[in-house]
C-alpha cells in the first residue's frame, strides 16, 4: 500500500519498566478457544492468549473459508465463537448465522431471521449496521435495527424471547451489541440524531424481562441517581441536573443515546458505558453543560444506580459522542496501584480515569486537535477554543476533529503481553461552510453545509499504538481512509485491523511493521476476532462489507458530487467507490 | 373552477386521437403527511399532482416513502418517480421548476390572545413556545434559529419535526399543544400550521412572521423537483403550472395554505414569479 506508511517513535525506558505496565484486571479473561463476545471480556481488552500465529509465521496466513452473509451492506458486527459453532449477525434484516466448525468448510447450522419491520432502515441514521451479539448461558443476544432486543437458543437457532425496547415511529433504532452482567443483558438505544432520548436497560437473561432502565437526561428519579451517587466533581453534584442543565423540558428530545459499549467490573459490580452527543444540533438553542450527554456513567449492574459521571463534551457542539469503548484496566499511577479505565474519545483525548470514583488522571491527545485547548485536570472540564465554535451563519474552516470524532465506534484492543492500546481512528477535520436549503416532513428549514476532509497530512486513517500510562503514541500507520474497523491483538503480538479499500492486515504489536495483508472482497469495517477450531487450529475471523457513516457512499449509493451527504461525510469520502464496492462476507484465515 | 371544461375537452380529444398506452406520471410523495400528501389522496399535493396528470394527459401514479433524511435519493433519485409535488426553491439535489407559491412560518395561537407577528414582540419572553426540531442533523427550523440568536430560550418546547408516523397526523401534535393550553404560540411552517389551526376547536389564529431582519429566511418559496437534467420534464411542468394556474391558487387557498404577499421586507428564500 502506497498509502500506509510507519512512523517509529522509540519508546522510553519509563514505559518498558515493571510495574509501569497496565495489566488487565483479573476477570479480563483473554480470548482463547471461544470469543463469547465483541469485546472478548467485560473489561473490553480484545486480546487473544492464542499464540500460534506470530510475528514469525504470520506471513503464512491465508484464506481457510469464506461465507456470504447474505446482505451487501455495512458489517460492523463481531464474528462470535462458542465450542465448535461460529454466529454472526448481518446488518439489517439483521440474520444471525451459525456455521458449524467441525465439518469441512464450515457449512450453515441454522439461520434465524427476526424479521425487523422495514420502517427501520428509513430511520437509521448511518447505513443500517449492527455491530453483533453476546453469548452467555446457551442463548445468543442480539438487537434488531427495529429496537427489539432477542434471545435465541445457541443449539437450535430457536427464539427464546423478544422484546420490543424501543420506537421507530419517533426515531428510535438499535444499532449496538449487548453484554450480558451479573445476569442481566445491557442494550441501549441509537437515534440520537433524529430527537430521541437515550437509555439504557437491564434485561434479565432468563426471562427477558427489563430489570432497570436510566434515561440519559431529565429528572434523577428516570436517569437513576440517588444517594450512591458519588461524582469526583462538583459539577455533577445537584438536584435533576438531567433537567436542569437545559432550557425548560429540551432535555426530552436532548439526544445522550447508548449506541456504543459497555465495559463491567464483577469485582465493583459496576457498569461503564457512555452517552451521545445532545441534541437539537443547534447549540444555542440548548444552553448549559445539557447532562448527562457527552459523557460516561457509571452503574450498578443489579439496580442501576448511578454512582459517578463524567462528562467529556460539555454542552458539545461538534456531534462528540461519548459512546467509545471503556477499557478496564489496573495500574500504578504516580506510586498509587488504580484500578482505572481508559477511553479514546471523539473529541480526540484518550482520557485515563479511575473507574471507582471518576476522576480523571490524565486526558492526552491522540489526533490533531483545535476545537479544543486540552482538559482541566483539577475541574474536568474540556477547554474549548472558542475560534473553532459552530455558529449558525458563520463559515468556520478546519475544525478538528471532525463530528465523527478523532475515532468512531472503532473498538481498540489493549494487548495484555506488550501492555499497549491499540487505537484505530480517524484523521478528520471539517468545513462549516454557508447554509443551505433543507426540507424534511414537508418543512422547509436552512442549514450549515459541514464538509469533511482529510486532516494534517492528507491521510484519512491511522492505526497507532499507544502508551496508556505516559499517555503517548509509539507509532502509527497511516491509511488513505479512516480505519473504521476494529482492532485485535494476541499472545503471539501480533495486531489485526482492516482497511475501508478491504485490506485485512496483520502488524508487528512491537514494531508497528506490517507482517502480512489480504485483500477481501469489499472495504472492512467489521471487528476481527480469533478464536481455536476445533481442529486445534488458531483461526482469525473479520467481516468484510464496507458501509457505515464513513462508507455510506457506497454502501448506501450516494453521490460523489454531494459533499454534504450523510452529514458531510462524503465529500471526504469521494474517491472511495473507486475503491471498493459494496459485500458482506465472513473471512475465516488461518496457517497452512 | 372555469378552466375545467377546456381540459374536459383536450381528454376528449386525446382519447380520440392518443395511443393506447396512455403516459405515465410518476410522483414521489409520503403516504401520511398531511396537509401534504396522504395515501388516500387528500393532501394538496395529491390534488395539485392530480391538477398536471390531467394537464398532461397522463395517469398518476404514487410511490410512496416518508419525506424523511433521503427521501430524495431513494425515491427520485433512485429512478423510482419522476416528480416531487412540493420543495424548496434552492434545495440541491433537485431540479426544481419555477416556484409556484411562497408561504412563510407562522405564529399560532389561541384565538383570544394578543396576536403576536414578530420575533421582536416582548410577550416571547414571557410565553411557552414551540417549535419544531430537525434532530441533529446540522440545522433546525429557522424559528429555532432566530429564538436562540435572541437569547429566547427558556419556555422554548421542542417537537419533532418527524412527528410519530403510527399516529394519523404526523405533523399535528405542535398545533394541538396550542389548543390544550400545553404552549401559549407555536411557531410552525406556514401549510401545515394553518391547516391544523382551522381543524381545533376552537379554531387557532394562525399570524405569519413578519419580521424582515431575521438571521435566516422565515419564507421560501416552493417549487416542483425533477431529476437533475430532466429539463423536458421541467418544461411541461412549468407549461402546465402556468395553465393550471387558477386551479392550483383555488387549492392552496381551500387548504389555507398563507401565502404572504411578496415582499422585499419579508427575508425570503426564492421568488415567486
Amino acid at each position: 500500500m502506497a498509502s500506509a506508511f510507519v512512523f517509529l517513535v522509540p519508546a522510553t525506558a519509563s514505559a518498558q519498566e515493571a510495574g509501569a505496565k497496565p495489566q488487565p484486571p483479573a476477570f479480563a479473561n483473554p480470548g482463547g478457544a471461544n470469543w463469547t463476545m465483541p469485546a472478548a471480556n467485560t473489561a473490553a481488552t480484545r486480546y487473544s492468549e492464542l499464540a500460534d500465529i506470530t510475528a514469525a509465521n504470520v506471513g503464512d496466513l491465508r484464506v481457510a473459508y469464506t461465507f456470504s452473509m447474505g446482505v451487501n451492506r455495512g458489517q460492523e458486527a463481531a464474528p462470535l465463537v462458542v465450542d465448535g459453532t461460529l454466529y454472526v449477525v448481518s446488518p439489517y434484516p439483521n440474520y444471525l448465522y451459525a456455521l458449524d466448525l467441525t465439518q469441512p468448510g464450515a457449512p450453515l447450522k441454522w439461520t434465524f431471521a427476526p424479521k425487523p419491520a422495514r420502517g427501520a432502515q428509513g430511520v437509521a441514521c448511518c447505513d443500517v449496521v449492527n455491530r453483533g451479539a453476546a453469548f452467555a448461558d446457551g442463548r445468543l443476544f442480539f438487537n434488531t435495527l427495529d429496537a427489539q432486543t432477542i434471545a435465541v437458543d445457541a443449539a437450535t437457532g430457536q427464539e427464546i424471547w423478544r422484546r420490543q425496547m424501543g420506537d421507530i415511529g419517533i426515531g428510535e433504532t438499535m444499532t449496538m451489541a449487548p453484554l450480558v452482567a451479573g445476569g442481566k443483558v445491557l442494550v441501549g438505544n441509537s437515534g440520537g440524531e433524529m430527537g430521541v432520548r437515550g437509555w439504557i436497560a437491564a434485561l434479565d437473561t432468563a426471562s427477558g424481562e427489563t430489570v432497570w432502565q436510566a434515561y440519559s437526561t431529565g429528572p434523577d428519579e428516570e436517569v437513576l441517581i440517588g444517594s450512591d451517587f458519588m461524582p469526583h466533581y462538583d459539577q455533577y453534584r445537584g438536584q435533576d441536573l438531567g433537567a436542569t442543565t437545559w432550557p425548560e423540558d429540551m432535555w426530552q428530545h436532548g439526544g445522550g443515546t447508548v449506541w456504543g459499549w459497555i465495559s463491567y467490573d464483577p469485582e465493583l459490580n459496576l457498569v461503564y458505558y457512555g452517552t451521545s452527543n445532545p441534541g437539537p444540533w443547534n447549540s444555542s438553542m440548548r444552553p448549559g453543560d445539557n447532562l448527562w450527554t457527552a459523557g460516561i456513567f457509571a452503574r450498578d449492574a443489579d439496580t442501576g444506580q448511578a454512582r459517578w459521571f463524567y462528562q467529556f463534551s460539555p454542552h458539545d457542539v461538534s456531534d462528540y459522542d461519548g459512546v467509545n469503548e471503556n477499557i478496564l484496566l489496573d495500574m500504578q499511577w504516580q506510586g498509587q496501584d488504580r484500578k482505572v479505565l481508559v477511553h479514546p474519545d471523539r473529541n480526540g483525548y484518550v482520557y485515563l480515569i479511575d473507574r471507582t470514583s471518576g476522576e480523571v488522571l490524565s486526558a492526552n491527545p491522540f489526533h490533531f486537535i483545535n476545537s479544543s485547548h486540552g482538559v482541566d485536570l483539577a475541574t474536568g472540564r474540556l477547554q474549548y477554543n472558542l475560534e473553532k465554535r459552530p455558529e449558525t451563519g458563520r463559515t468556520i474552516s478546519d475544525v478538528c476533529p471532525a463530528p465523527p470524532g478523532a475515532k468512531d465506534w472503532q473498538p481498540s484492543s489493549f494487548s495484555h503481553s506488550t501492555g499497549l492500546l491499540y487505537l484505530p481512528h480517524n484523521n478528520l477535520c471539517m468545513d462549516i461552510e454557508e447554509t443551505a436549503v433543507g426540507y424534511i416532513a414537508g418543512t422547509p428549514y436552512v442549514g450549515a453545509d459541514v464538509k469533511m476532509k482529510a486532516g494534517p497530512g492528507g491521510h484519512r486513517g491511522e492505526f497507532s499504538a499507544w502508551d496508556v500510562a505516559q499517555g503517548k503514541e509509539l507509532w502509527t500507520v497511516n491509511e488513505r481512509f479512516p480505519v473504521w474497523s476494529g482492532a485485535l491483538s494476541t499472545a503471539g503480538d501480533v495486531v489485526f485491523y482492516g482497511t475501508m479499500e478491504g485490506w485485512f492486515k496483520a502488524l508487528d504489536a512491537r514494531s508497528g511493521e506490517q507482517l502480512w495483508q489480504f485483500k477481501t472482497s469489499s472495504g472492512i469495517i467489521g471487528q476481527p476476532t480469533t478464536w481455536r477450531g476445533p481442529d486445534g487450529k488458531q483461526y482469525v475471523s473479520i467481516l468484510s462489507g464496507v458501509g457505515g457513516w464513513a462508507g455510506a457512499i457506497v454502501a448506501g449509493d450516494l453521490d460523489a458530487r454531494d459533499g454534504t451527504a450523510a452529514l458531510g461525510f462524503v465529500n471526504a469520502m469521494q474517491d472511495l467507490p473507486e475503491h471498493t464496492t459494496k459485500g458482506g462476507t465472513l473471512y475465516v484465515f488461518a496457517l497452512p | 373552477m372555469s378552466s375545467r371544461f377546456p381540459s374536459f375537452l383536450a381528454a376528449v380529444l386525446l382519447l380520440a386521437s392518443a395511443p393506447a398506452q396512455a403516459r405515465e406520471l410518476r410522483v414521489c410523495a409520503d403516504p401520511n403527511n398531511l396537509p401534504y400528501s396522504a395515501r388516500d389522496g387528500s393532501g394538496f399535493e395529491n390534488r395539485i399532482a392530480s391538477v398536471l396528470a390531467e394537464e398532461l394527459g397522463a395517469d398518476l401514479r404514487y410511490v410512496w416513502a416518508p419525506q424523511w433524511r433521503g427521501f430524495l435519493r431513494k425515491t427520485l433519485n433512485a429512478d423510482l418517480c419522476d416528480l416531487v409535488v412540493g420543495v424548496p426553491v434552492g434545495l440541491e439535489r433537485v431540479r426544481t421548476t419555477r416556484p409556484y407559491y411562497t408561504s412563510s412560518y407562522v405564529f399560532v395561537q389561541r384565538g383570544d390572545a394578543v396576536p403576536i407577528a414578530s420575533f421582536a414582540d416582548p410577550a416571547l419572553r414571557s410565553v411557552r413556545i414551540g417549535v419544531h426540531l430537525i434532530g441533529d442533523d446540522g440545522a433546525n427550523t429557522p424559528p429555532v434559529e432566530e429564538l436562540a440568536t435572541r437569547g429566547i430560550v427558556a419556555g422554548v418546547h421542542g417537537y419533532m419535526v418527524y412527528g410519530d408516523i403510527a399516529e394519523p397526523f404526523p405533523l399535528a401534535p405542535i398545533i394541538a399543544a396550542v389548543g390544550s393550553g400545553d404552549i401559549d404560540v407555536a411557531i410552525v411552517w406556514g401549510p401545515s400550521a394553518a391547516f391544523f389551526a382551522a381543524r381545533q376547536q376552537p379554531v387557532l389564529r394562525a399570524t405569519p412572521v413578519a419580521d424582515h431582519d431575521t438571521a435566516v429566511p422565515m419564507a421560501f418559496a416552493f417549487a416542483m423537483g425533477v431529476r437533475q437534467g430532466d429539463d423536458g420534464l421541467a418544461a411541461e411542468i412549468d407549461r402546465a403550472i402556468a395553465a393550471r394556474r387558477s386551479e392550483i391558487d383555488a387549492i392552496l387557498d381551500a387548504y389555507h395554505v398563507p401565502r404572504p404577499a411578496p415582499s422585499p421586507a419579508l427575508t425570503t428564500i426564492g421568488v415567486e414569479p
